[in-house]
Formats: structure tokens, sequence, C-alpha cells
């Protein structure tokens, strides 16, 4: 990926933000080789060689690039939904530097040719680092273990059935017992699939109003619990992928506090939408886990800002028209988010609900250490993965200049602040 | 009774009871009084919708709402077409918005959609140039029906405002229950939902009606007894354990009348499932209405069809 890339870039005159720190400072940062050379207050352009390429950043923020634990991208098998090349464009142009992408394709990334395959494509084809994720049950069935060691042997950097839930408690301690000795991770989507039965939306008066039926919080919180009983028993290492109610978080709140290795993640989309803005029957509302009620969107945020949940993921899922122009109930679940994650992020910020530093840590820092990734921090020797950021830039969200293939945001003609103007993977400007 | 106008009405679809106003939907009313009219002459063609073509779009199968729209088409000047949906590109897989973009090519002036899942007639509104009218959505609406009762109870009763009107069964699952609960509310009724827990939909304690889960409450001193069809498949053990439980607690008998007002009168959408929520004697007896409800139907169709006509393009 460094290929063409100058020897040495300095990123002058910003507003940097350290996320594992938490703090803030006017100055720079001095990239060589790919690598944070230097960074902080002294670095001026007083003090950078004279053979290294300047950006002025005005004042702008620089960061480390974002890293989205939950994106699924459609290649192999729905390149017409979504490519390596393309979701790399929407990333980049979104400030996302490293994409977990989740296993269910065709075929569903449940052997390691297939880790291989997407390595190299994502090598030959991707802007932005792509790390696949890894089936946990052979053809996300749910039924038999994956074979967790070679696929982690080949690059699988997680182990996840995607937007499959295990359904049975036998097979889910199996995982996580298997996948302690080789300190995988597991993250899972927790939905109990009886419960949710033929809902389609969050239950409650909206859903009977509109005559949807409807999934109650408790068809994930029950999942959560039992695994949260696995992690007790197997002391494997957990990820509840998507959190999206109070029940949820008031479990892992108590797995932590008992030290177990649990961590969290939320989609942007539950952190600043609600059920209400499905409206009438907008299908690209249509999600899983379903859009919650307002009272449970703030206490998302709340433990955004608490550091509960762990990380924010985009939980991009491209869906075309023949899959979302549909009624309601036969629509597919699923939204874009990668190019969007952040200036929609930022709508936290200003409503003065999470810290700025707070919301890149989880976007950042954050899903690094918990998949162990050297990317995401400030630090000398860290991999020159970072952004420059205008907070403030007003724009509006047109899907037909949006990069994803496909054009199913939420946020449609939203009014959002806050813009990538640059974003650099291993030290190469990739969007800009 | 007010002269009525087509003219209060004011939107091109009928989606729904939601978003209609009272006088909007007191003049719909009024003008289906005048069709009942219309329909008891030997002589019972208008001219309103000569030359337009209305076109009934059934996803569901429905004997009485088909005919129903087809007769009041008809009764009106239109020519009617029924599609046949089981038999046609929409089973082999073409979507709900590929129907409707070829339907309207076909110039049609109105189309009438009936479909099994909430919120299609909707989306299939917004592809097409003519007028719409649901014909029942999913769980979601069903304007026409509660129109339909809504002009029953006033025939009979005189007035809506201030009786007490019980809506009694599978409330969770039914499209009658929600626009007929819409309707009656805005026109001053006091409604009851009767129904075992499982087959009540979630938040309907904040939707402004009360709430029972017994008949013996819920029926007790009403004007109006709404008993509404349970789906077998709700049978067996998936909401309630057997029919003949649900008939046992359920059930609206000629005792269990009794608890209701001696003049109370029973409603029901049809088809009955007689001994399942209905029992014969009460369904044929004099107290119901079931009949009435059928010729109201037609009257009621007829007096949205030409509402919604002064809005055809050309019109």
């Amino acid at each position: 990926m460094a290929s063409s890339a100058p020897r040495s870039i300095a990123l002058l005159n910003a507003r940097l933000i350290d996320p594992v720190a938490g703090t803030e400072a006017v100055g720079g940062v001095v990239v060589v080789d790919g690598e944070i050379s230097a960074f902080g207050s002294a670095v001026t352009v007083a003090n950078v060689s004279s053979d290294a390429q300047i950006v002025d950043c005005g004042g702008d923020i620089v960061c480390p690039g974002l890293i989205d634990m939950r994106v699924f991208i459609g290649e192999p098998g729905a390149e017409y939904r979504e490519t390596l090349a393309t979701a790399s464009k929407a990333a980049a142009a979104g400030g996302v530097t490293t994409i977990v992408a989740t296993p269910d394709t065709t075929p569903p990334v449940d052997d390691p040719a297939v880790v291989d395959f997407l390595l190299r494509r994502a090598r030959d084809t991707s802007l932005v680092r792509v790390l696949p994720s890894a089936a946990m049950t052979k053809g996300l069935r749910g039924e038999e273990l994956a074979e967790i060691g070679l696929l982690k042997e080949a690059g699988a950097i997680a182990f996840t059935d995607g937007a499959h839930s295990i359904r049975s408690a036998k097979v889910m301690r199996r995982i996580l017992t298997y996948a302690r000795d080789f300190d995988a991770l597991v993250m899972h989507y927790a939905e109990d699939r009886d419960l949710a039965s033929s809902g389609v939306m969050n239950e409650g008066e909206f859903a009977s109003r509109l005559g949807l039926g409807g999934i109650p919080a408790e068809a994930e919180s029950i999942i959560i619990d039992r695994d949260l009983r696995l992690v007790a028993l197997t002391r494997g290492r957990y990820h509840a992928a998507l959190v999206s109610s109070k029940l949820s978080l008031e479990s892992i709140a108590r797995a932590k506090a008992a030290g177990l290795p649990v961590t969290c993640g939320a989609s942007i989309n539950h952190l600043t939408l609600n059920e209400n803005d499905i409206g009438d029957y907008r299908t690209f509302l249509k999600l899983a886990p379903p859009l919650r009620h307002e009272d449970e969107r703030q206490k998302l945020v709340e433990a955004l800002a608490s550091g509960l949940i762990d990380v924010i993921v985009s939980d991009h899922n491209p869906q075309d028209v023949e899959t979302k122009r549909l009624p309601f109930a036969e629509a597919e679940n699923g939204a874009i988010g990668l190019e969007t994650m952040l200036s929609v992020g930022m709508r936290l910020v200003r409503s003065g609900d999470v810290t700025l530093p707070r919301l890149l840590a989880a976007m950042s820092s954050r899903p690094a250490e918990i998949l162990g990734l050297p990317q995401g921090r400030l630090s000398v020797g860290a991999p020159a993965d970072l952004i420059r950021f205008d907070p403030d830039e007003p724009w509006v969200v047109d899907p037909r200049r949006l990069h994803s293939r496909s054009k199913n945001t939420p946020f449609d003609e939203a009014r959002l602040e806050g813009r990538v103007k640059l974003t650099m993977v291993a030290g190469r400007i990739v969007h800009e | 009774m007010a002269e009525a106008s087509p003219n209060v009405f004011s939107h091109r679809h009928l989606l729904g009871i939601q978003g209609l106003s009272r006088p909007e939907i007191e003049n719909l009313l009024d003008l289906a009084e005048q069709a009942i009219e219309v329909s008891r002459q030997v002589e019972k063609k208008k001219t309103v919708l000569r030359g337009r073509t209305l076109i009934n779009l059934f996803f569901e199968a429905s004997t009485r709402t088909q005919a129903s729209f087809e007769l009041a088409g008809k009764r009106l000047g239109a020519d009617v077409m029924n599609m046949a949906v089981a038999n046609s590109s929409v089973k082999k897989g073409e979507t709900l918005i590929d129907t409707a973009v070829t339907l309207n090519a076909m110039r049609p002036d109105i189309i009438v959609v009936r479909h099994y899942c909430s919120g299609a007639v909707d989306l299939l509104a917004r592809k097409v140039d003519c007028s719409v009218i649901n014909a029942g959505d999913g769980s979601h609406e069903h304007p026409t029906q509660a129109l339909l009762d809504a002009l029953t109870i006033r025939r009979r009763k005189g007035r809506i405002e201030g009786l007490t009107v019980a809506i009694c069964g599978d409330v969770a699952h039914s499209r009658v229950a929600r626009s007929n609960m819409i309707l009656l509310s805005a026109l001053g009724a006091r409604v009851r939902m009767v129904a075992p827990s499982t087959l009540l939909p979630a938040g309907i304690d904040r939707m402004g009606v009360e709430v029972h889960r017994t008949m013996e409450t819920g029926i007790a001193d009403a004007d109006i007894v709404m008993m509404l069809r349970v789906q077998r498949e709700r049978m067996d053990g998936a909401f309630i354990p057997s029919t003949r439980e649900f008939f046992r607690f359920f059930g609206l008998d000629a005792e269990r009348l009794k608890r209701a007002k001696p003049d109370a009168l029973v409603m029901h959408p049809g088809p009955i499932n007689r001994g399942v929520e209905i029992d014969t004697e009460v369904a044929d007896g004099p107290q119901s209405l079931i009949n009435e409800q059928v010729e109201m139907g037609v009257a009621v169709r007829m007096a949205v069809l030409e509402s919604l006509s002064q809005h055809l393009p050309n019109g």
C-alpha cells in the first residue's frame, strides 16, 4: 500500500487528539516510512526536515484513523452490493482506515482459503486495511465449530457468525472454550430468534400502530445473559457485537464488574436514531437489532460516555433496491454507514452527551485494544493511519454522492457537521 | 343530516383512517347515506365515474370486500377490472413496485389494494399516478371497514358520540380493530379492546382505549359488541390453546350477550367462524347487524370513490 508514498509527511498546525490519553494539544505529526516518527506541540514547520511533504491543517483535528469492527462488504458473492474497492472508498472518505469484515459472504469465511482470498483482494483493491473476521461455526449454521485455529493462522482477526446468532447454548459454550485456547476473540450478535419470531421492528406502541410485528429487547438480552454465564464458565474472550437495550447494558456492566473478559459495541444508528425515525415504513431504517425507543437510545449514549460501551461500529450493510424497495416486513435489514459514521457521531459531541476524545476512542483506540492492533493511537512507531477532520464543516448527505455501491443510508438528506479532509493509511494519503 | 359534499375530502388516496379529520369522516358517512338510497333503487347507476377505470388488486383472497368494491365502482359507472394475483406474474417473483409500475402504465384512475404486509399499500401509492384505496394492509388499517361499521352504528343508534363499543377477539393482528379504534375514538365513542393478553398488541394501554381481559367486564353495559375474526392459524397453541378454550372464555353467545345493554347490537366484519368467536344463535339473532354491515359496505365504498373522484386528473 505504501509504494507511491513519499518518505516523509508532516501534518502541521493541527488540533491533535490522543484518544488513549483523552487529551488534545495544538501541534503536528511527522510520518516517516508509514510510521509516526514524532508528534506533539513541539512539531512545527521550524523543526520538520526539508524533504518532508508538509500539510498545513489549518487548526483541523488530526487523530488516529477509525477502526470499524463490523462491516459487511459483499465480496465474495454479492459484488453488486459492495466490493472491497467500493467499501474502501467509502471508508476512506469517512475516515475509516481499518475495516473488520464480517464473514457472512458467499461462500462464507469459514475456510482459510477464503481468508487468504480476502487478504489478497484487499491488498490489490482496497485503499484501507481490511481485516477479515471468520465464521465461528461451519457455514454459519450454528452447529459445528469452524477451524478457529487454522482460520486465525490464515489471518482472521476475530470470530463471529455475522448476522447469525448461535441458538444452542452447548455450541456457544464449545466456541468460547475452544477459542480461549487460541486467544481468539468471539464477537457475537445476540438475538433469540424464537422470541424475535416474526417481528420486524422494536416491540411497542409504535409497532402496534404501524401493524408491524415487534421484537422485544429481551430477545437480545436473554442471549447476552446466557452468553455472559458461559463466559464466566469458560473465560473465553467475548465481545457483544451490537447492543441496543438497557437490559443488555445492565448485564454487561455486571460482567465487567466481575472481571470477566467482556466488551461490547453499539452501532452509530442505535446511538443516534430511534424507532420513530421509521416513520412511514422507511425500510432503510429496518435494522437488526431494531431501532429502539428513545429511552433506550439515551441509555446507550450514557453507556458510551461512561465507557461501558467500548466501541462504535457503522454496522455497514449495503442493500440494493431489490432488497429494500419492498413492504417493510419483507425488506432486508441493514444500512450503510462507513462514510457517515464520524459525522453522525459528532451529533453526540454537539449535544454535550459525549466528549470528542471519548467518541474517537470508541472508534479507534478501543477497537485496537480489543483486537490487539498497533494502530488506533498516537505514538511513536505506530502505523501512520491518521485522519484530518474539520469538526465544523456542514454538509448534507446526498446518497448519490456517497462512495458505497449501495445507497441505503438512513441519513438521506440529513444535515451533518464535521467532515474528513484527509485520510492516511500507513503513511499514504488515500483520501483528500 | 347536513348535505354531504364530496369537496370536503382533501386527499388523493384513502390509505387509512389515521390522518382523516372528523368533518371528513362525517362527510363520508353522509355521502354514504345518499349512496344507500341509490343502491335501493331499481336504477342503481350513477355517472360520477363514467369512463373511469378501477382496478381491484388483491394480494390476499377476499370475497366480500372485492365484490363490494366492484359493485360500488359499477354503480358509479366505472369500468372495473379484478386482478387475480394468484395467477399473475406477482407469484413469479415480480415485486410489488414492479406490479404497481406496470399497472400504472395502463392508466387506471383508481386502484383498490389489499396486501398481507402492513405499509404495502402506502408503498404502492407512492409509485403510481392514480388514486389508491387501502382495502386492508397486513395488521395495519382497513379504513373502508371502519367507515362501514361507523355508518351501520350511526344509522341504528342515531349517533356515535358517547356510545360504548367493545371490540373483541384477535386485536393484535386485526387491521379492522386498528381502523375502528381510530375512527370511533375520533367520533367520540368509548372504545374497549377485549382479548386475552396474547392477542393484545404491545402498548395498547397507551392508545386511548380501555383494555379488558375478560368478556364479562369487557362487554358489560356496552352499546355495541364488535367481534373480530380469529384466524385458524392463531389457534392450536400459537396464541391461544384451542378453539374450544377460546370460545369458552371469549366467544359471544346469547347468555354472555346479556351483560351488554339490552339494546346492544352485535357486529362482525366477516366472514364469521360460527362456534369459534360467535355462536350461531347470536350471529343470526335479532341484535345482529352482520348482514346490514355488508349493505353499508357497498354504500361506504361508493362514497369513498365519489370523494376521490374529484381529485382525479381531468375530473
